[in-house]
């Protein structure tokens, strides 16, 4: 049952192949199975996960139910989830109990959907290799030595290795689409506003969007439908319809208009990764679409322009954590300042640390104008550069990582090595344009992922240029060799 | 540019983060190495460029009317309270 994608798992349930409850306890097993070597999972909701089975059984019965009902997901462990432990891979989150669901949550459950648990992450999302989790680095189910990527590693892992056929995702710089690019999945970061951030724990507010880590563009159609859409109570949600994503999906291809972005091409780029990129194009020119090369001359700047803008809005969305209200208390304080130092300072892991005092750095009397408004008036240039590019062309595409996973271990002392990873996909946070990654081949048995973004408000036309690619190749229904089975051992 | 120690220090003491002794020449290190990456952007032409602070300009702030939605949920809030007595979140003392 593992193998099936979510559209096929609805075709099945409805037929009777097997329950909601076979199929809920077939992957609860193979997460347990996975768990010592893939950790994957930080919390896992087996009991109510059966409940939630047994009930959408209830409604496929009474044909009460809808496309999602009885298909289970796993959430990322950022998502506040209404008694059940949500730690945001923090020790400092470690003991914290959500009293509240968060919308997307919220909206998930009631669409039916069974929630297995929650997967681990980079601490407060800050990472790109899944190192910075108090719970341990995530595993590449491709092999086990290497990263998943990050922050989303145990979403991106979990489905690669077919332990949830779906998974909740955040990104902020690349979160979504670098693991996704790294396991070899499907990945969708929506445009900024689209995905309501009520009950995400907040990283960098101006850059964070929910989204989805599937097996198939298809199937992340239909999650993100059901995601998506306005919320009162995220004050940036935008008041948009949501499309039928699914209704759109086979739109042909003749006449797309795809920018190619040069600056992506230049440098820093294995050379097999650009290899396979040149071949998926090939796909497309087969499918009718026409390829330009667009010039965006400002790009080279987003790593720069985002660890000024993101480690700035991190130290003043992390000020809340103060050992008060909730999270983690250091023991003894001797006055309030102790309090405070020590809880943060004993609660928090290193590369938050490093990202709060950047933040509180940029931020600080007299850099104010040197660093952050400079780096926001860069973030205009980025901006235009992209505005641009859509008068020009439909999408754009090009690389989401500049190389395969790497190594456990290999960057974690190095931030800017480690920051350098998300060179391609930061322009689209700055921009808040929706951006996906699609699996389009493996260098050294590795999967490459393959990054195509649009205006905003573009989901339906990614996700139909994500799924005419799907129909014409197999990549993303390959699984990694030690998860083929049904049964993990 | 490289950031000595007070400086760090200083840093984490506006960041109210207690640092030991050991964090404080890694923090030195690579807060330095960030800085000198984010200083690319000095050669950026931005003059007469307006600070981007958002993603989606021309969004307005939403209004709502003044009523009281919110309910009273301190019991549940504070079971995740390290401290609590009397309804009352508990910090060391702050007054002589």
């Amino acid at each position: 049952m593992h193998t099936f994608t979510l559209a096929e798992l609805a075709k099945k349930l409805r037929a009777k192949e097997f329950s909601v409850t076979e199929l809920t306890k077939s992957l609860l097993a193979r997460i347990a199975a996975s768990q010592p070597a893939l950790n994957a999972f930080i919390t896992v909701t087996a009991e109510s996960a059966l409940t939630q089975a047994k009930a959408a059984e209830s409604s496929l019965a009474s044909g009460k139910a809808g496309p999602l009902t009885g298909l289970p997901l796993a959430h990322k462990d950022i998502f506040c989830t209404a008694g059940v432990k949500t730690s945001c891979g923090s020790k400092m989150l470690d003991n914290f109990v959500s009293p509240y669901d968060a919308t997307v949550v919220e909206k998930l459950a009631a669409a039916g959907m069974v929630i297995l648990g929650k997967t681990n992450m980079d601490e407060f999302a800050m990472g790109s290799s899944n190192e910075t989790s108090f719970y341990g680095p995530v595993k590449n189910p491709w092999d086990l030595k290497l990263v998943p990527g990050g922050s989303s590693g145990g979403s991106a892992a979990a489905v690669a290795a077919r332990i949830a056929p779906v998974a909740t995702a955040t990104d902020t710089g690349g979160s979504i689409r670098q693991p996704a690019s790294l396991c070899g999945v499907t990945g969708i970061k929506p445009t900024y506003g689209r995905v309501s951030r009520y009950g995400m724990i907040a990283f960098a507010s101006s850059l964070d969007q929910g989204g989805v880590i599937a097996q198939s563009a298809e199937d992340a159609a239909l999650v993100l439908e059901a995601m998506a859409g306005f919320d009162a109570r995220d004050s940036t949600s935008v008041d948009t319809p949501v499309p039928n994503y699914a209704a759109t999906l086979d739109a042909p291809l003749a006449g797309l208009k795809i920018g190619l972005i040069k600056e992506f091409f230049e440098k820093g780029l294995d050379a097999s990764v650009e290899k396979l990129i040149r071949e998926a194009l090939k796909v497309y020119e087969k499918l009718g679409a026409r390829l330009v090369e667009v010039k965006l001359p400002a790009l080279p700047l987003s790593v720069p322009t985002y660890y000024v803008v993101a480690p700035a809005e991190c130290s003043s969305n992390l000020a809340r954590f103060d050992g008060v209200r909730y999270g983690y208390r250091a023991k003894d304080p001797k006055d309030l300042m102790d309090l405070y130092k020590r809880s943060r300072g004993e609660g928090f892991g290193a590369e938050v640390k490093r990202r709060i005092m950047t933040g509180t750095y940029v931020l600080s009397a007299g850099y104010y104008d040197a660093y952050y408004l400079k780096a926001q008036r860069v973030r205009q240039l980025i901006n235009s550069d992209f505005k641009r590019a859509f008068q020009e062309v439909d999408v754009l595409m090009g690389p989401t990582a500049p190389d395969v996973a790497f190594a456990l271990g290999a960057k974690a002392s190095d931030p800017i090595q480690m920051y350098l990873n998300d060179i391609y996909t930061i322009g689209a946070n700055l921009a808040g344009v929706p951006a996906l990654s699609i699996p389009c081949g493996f260098v050294r048995d590795l999967p490459v992922g393959l990054q195509i973004a649009g205006p905003h408000f573009a989901e339906a036309k990614l996700l139909n240029v994500a799924h005419a690619y799907q129909k014409e190749t197999d990549w993303h229904r390959r699984i990694p060799a030690a998860f083929t089975a049904e049964k993990l051992s | 540019m490289s950031l000595n120690r007070d400086q760090i220090n200083s840093i984490a003491h506006l960041a109210r983060l207690s640092l030991t002794d050991a964090e404080i020449p890694v923090y030195q290190d690579s807060l330095s190495k960030i800085v000198e990456l984010v200083g690319e952007l000095d050669a950026a032409q931005t003059a007469g460029i307006e600070p981007m602070a958002h993603p989606l300009p021309g969004l307005a702030q939403r209004m709502r009317p003044d009523v009281v939605t919110e309910t009273d949920h301190h019991e549940i809030y504070q079971r995740n309270a390290p401290q609590v007595e009397a309804a009352l979140y508990l910090v060391p003392k702050v007054i002589e």
